[in-house]
């Protein structure tokens, strides 16, 4: 049965990884982007390797008022959603931020309440339907704000709550909620950090994220997996101490 | 409500990178400080090309860019002050399955490329010994295979390249359009401009598996007969135990194959699964010595007991044994390793082979993997490396008194009138080089006529006076 895929943020690297291996799987597509230019040679090359129907919209995630209308688009095209994954994001300048509560706010609609607008919206749809999975990507920064990047982790972590409750919401709905939290990703949104042996590729992350889905898990997934046991310690480091660290 | 976007509206563009890193080739020497300048997409290349020409100083000689992809080249080929990572280029653009042609951007990968056209039936026309290397890097060293006696460089079954000149403009060129800056690209080292895409045709198979024989040989003189004998087969190279002399000097395993067909192997045409093994670590170089290398070339050889010997191999193990061990250059320890790749002219023949082979055998330096193959006619490309007779790869550990003992076997190749491969080279002299491409002259006038010769320019470039 080849499945109906929304992708919120499509030019991702995170998101491009995953809807490849759809593609290759010759599943429908439909992919959603800031990026006129960048969203045809993508949906140019899951044509070529594979996808049954590939269609896309430009969509800036920040114009909530244009929300609806484009998932009507959406929903249009394709009857039923077997799944969707969110997975647009910047990663802000923390030290701007702090200067700046204009950047910080638009920095907090990008990667947080823009997100709650499109589940709010998609989970009506998800509960009518009474099937599907819906896969967002937050980020292990939102378990515990840290003085480097709280601006993101408190937008991310925002998410994950919202995702808590959808997923208390729609399990007696047959709807899957997946929060996808990767670690350290290499992808052009780091490309300006120093990478370690904690550092993984997009294609590892998304092989998790496909795979979670088909298991059909409405839970928290760490990828890759030994974020599980990071977070679970920095998680529960008593504040005392975590306060005085530089993190 | 909506929030306007200032941020967001800032393009990601290209910009140099706020910390400088260490860069290496695959032989992990030599080893040079440098700012990757980000690509994210396609139109980023000119932007940052244009850029880099506006912020660059007047004085000369012009501080280095280069593109850069997988960094599989051997040396320093690839290295610069500023390099421009090509690898988020990997897209596919067009394919057309009626006649098996793939227009794709220059980062996608050989392994990539694989994985999405075997199980559509389709395969490279010809690949390297690695299939992590990009189509840009590909087409830039212009690799051959071990059908090159048939088929040629990878270069012949390009349709065409989108170039990303000095002035950021791109230009499409192929055999018929700006046929001079094609013939330039193809091995050109990147040192023409940035290739942004290209267009490919691919093979059919029926299989995923190849049908490979082995033969065993007792000397290099066999060895070459054998070649000969089996100048027909589709792929044809022969392993040679480099530690060996006397009446045995040059005894090789001689590995032929072809790509099997529908009734021996039916649907399979499954891709490679990646690989589990991996060198975490530099090792101590002493690991390789002259006992453990001579065991394993011994067992290696011994390894196949039959004259002849068959056997249906996937194409991942068949062409790609050394990548199912990631991070395998390791192995040479953190002072690195070098890859000496010559070829001789046919007439060089046995005399050639047998004088450079015997010095490298009694040296003692030699290593694992001494890999011999024939080449097929030489192409019109202006650096491209092969020529008609015999080329010889090995690896030599990097140590305090190996240069000078590879300026000896220069030499010896330059007396034979051969040359060694670009791809490769860490370290050959600017004479060796010029006087063994003679289209040197020709490569250089068309990078000024382009301007290239005024922005690209890589370590080796610097080196070779280029």
């Amino acid at each position: 049965m080849k499945k109906n895929i929304l992708i919120i943020g499509a030019t991702s690297a995170i998101a491009q990884a995953t809807l490849r291996l759809y593609a290759q799987a010759q599943d429908n597509l439909y992919l959603l982007g800031r990026n006129q230019e960048q969203l045809n040679t993508i949906a140019a090359d899951a044509t070529v390797r594979g996808a049954n129907q590939v269609h896309i919209a430009v969509l800036d995630v920040n114009q909530f008022e244009t929300h609806q209308a484009k998932l009507n688009q959406v929903f249009e095209t394709f009857q039923t959603l077997d799944i969707v994954l969110i997975a647009h994001g910047t990663l802000p300048d923390q030290t701007a931020c702090e200067k700046d509560v204009h950047q910080t706010m638009t920095e907090l609609s990008t990667n947080g309440i823009s997100t709650v607008s499109l589940l709010t919206l998609l989970a009506n749809q998800f509960e009518k339907q009474q099937h599907g999975s819906i896969a967002v990507i937050t980020s292990v920064a939102g378990d515990r704000g840290r003085q480097s990047n709280y601006v993101y982790g408190a937008a991310k972590g925002m998410i994950s709550i919202f995702l808590q409750g959808l997923r208390n919401r729609l399990y007696a709905h047959n709807v899957q909620v997946l929060d996808v939290k990767p670690g350290f990703v290499d992808t052009p949104m780091t490309a300006d950090f120093k990478k370690g042996a904690l550092w993984a590729q997009p294609e590892q992350i998304a092989k998790s994220i496909v795979n979670a889905i088909h298991k059909k898990q409405s839970k928290t997934l760490y990828t890759p997996f030994f974020w599980a046991g990071i977070m679970l310690i920095i998680r529960n480091i008593p504040e005392m101490i975590f306060k005085r660290l530089k993190l | 409500m909506s929030l306007s976007n200032e941020s967001l509206n800032k393009e990601p563009s290209s910009k140099p990178s706020a910390n400088t890193s260490r860069l290496n080739g695959w032989g992990n020497y030599p080893t040079i400080k440098s700012s990757p300048l980000t690509i994210r997409h396609t139109q980023d290349i000119s932007t940052a090309i244009k850029t880099f020409q506006q912020n660059k100083p007047k004085i000369l000689p012009p501080p280095s860019l280069i593109a850069s992809g997988l960094r599989r080249s051997y040396g320093d080929s690839a290295l610069a002050e500023q390099t421009l990572h090509t690898q988020t280029l990997n897209h596919f653009l067009t394919f057309d399955a009626t006649q098996g042609v793939v227009h794709c951007a220059a980062g996608v990968s050989l392994a990539e490329l694989l994985n999405v056209f075997v199980p559509k039936g389709w395969f490279l026309p010809v690949t390297p010994g690695t299939q992590f290397v990009t189509i840009g890097g590909a087409i830039a060293s212009d690799v051959h295979g071990k059908n090159h006696h048939l088929d040629g460089c990878f270069s012949q079954h390009i349709l065409n390249i989108t170039l990303c000149l000095a002035s950021g403009e791109s230009i499409i060129c192929s055999l018929t359009e700006h046929r001079e800056l094609f013939l330039a690209t193809c091995g050109g080292m990147g040192l023409t401009g940035v290739i942004v895409s290209a267009t490919l045709k691919l093979i059919p198979i029926e299989s995923a598996f190849i049908q490979e024989t082995t033969w065993k040989t007792e000397n290099l003189a066999e060895t070459l007969e054998q070649f000969e004998a089996h100048q027909n087969a589709t792929y044809s190279v022969a392993w040679i135990d480099c530690l060996t002399t006397g009446k045995h000097l040059g005894r090789s395993l001689l590995m032929l194959g072809e790509h099997a067909t529908e009734q021996t192997h039916a649907n399979n045409l499954k891709t490679a699964p990646p690989s589990k093994l991996n060198v975490p670590f530099n090792m101590p170089s002493a690991l390789l010595n002259a006992f453990t290398v001579k065991a394993f070339n011994t067992l290696y050889y011994h390894k196949t007991r039959q004259k002849e010997s068959q056997r249906a191999v996937h194409y991942a193990p068949y062409f790609y044994p050394l990548d199912s061990i990631q991070n395998w250059n390791r192995l040479y320890g953190k002072k690195g390793f070098t890859q000496y790749q010559f070829v001789l002219p046919k007439a060089a023949g046995l005399e050639g082979l047998t004088k450079i082979l015997t010095e490298i055998v009694n040296s003692k330096r030699g290593s694992f993997l001494a890999v011999l193959k024939v080449f097929g006619a030489e192409n019109a490309n202006y650096l491209s490396f092969p020529m008609e007779g015999y080329t010889l790869a090995i690896d030599f550990k990097i140590d305090p008194t190996l240069f000078a003992f590879l300026d000896k076997l220069d030499e010896m190749v330059l007396h034979y009138g051969g040359r060694l491969y670009l791809a490769k080279d860490a370290r050959m002299s600017e004479a060796m080089f010029k006087q063994s491409y003679p289209n040197w002259e020709t490569f250089q006038t068309i990078r000024q006529q382009y301007g290239a010769d005024q922005c690209f320019n890589s370590l080796q470039s610097q080196r070779l006076g280029l």
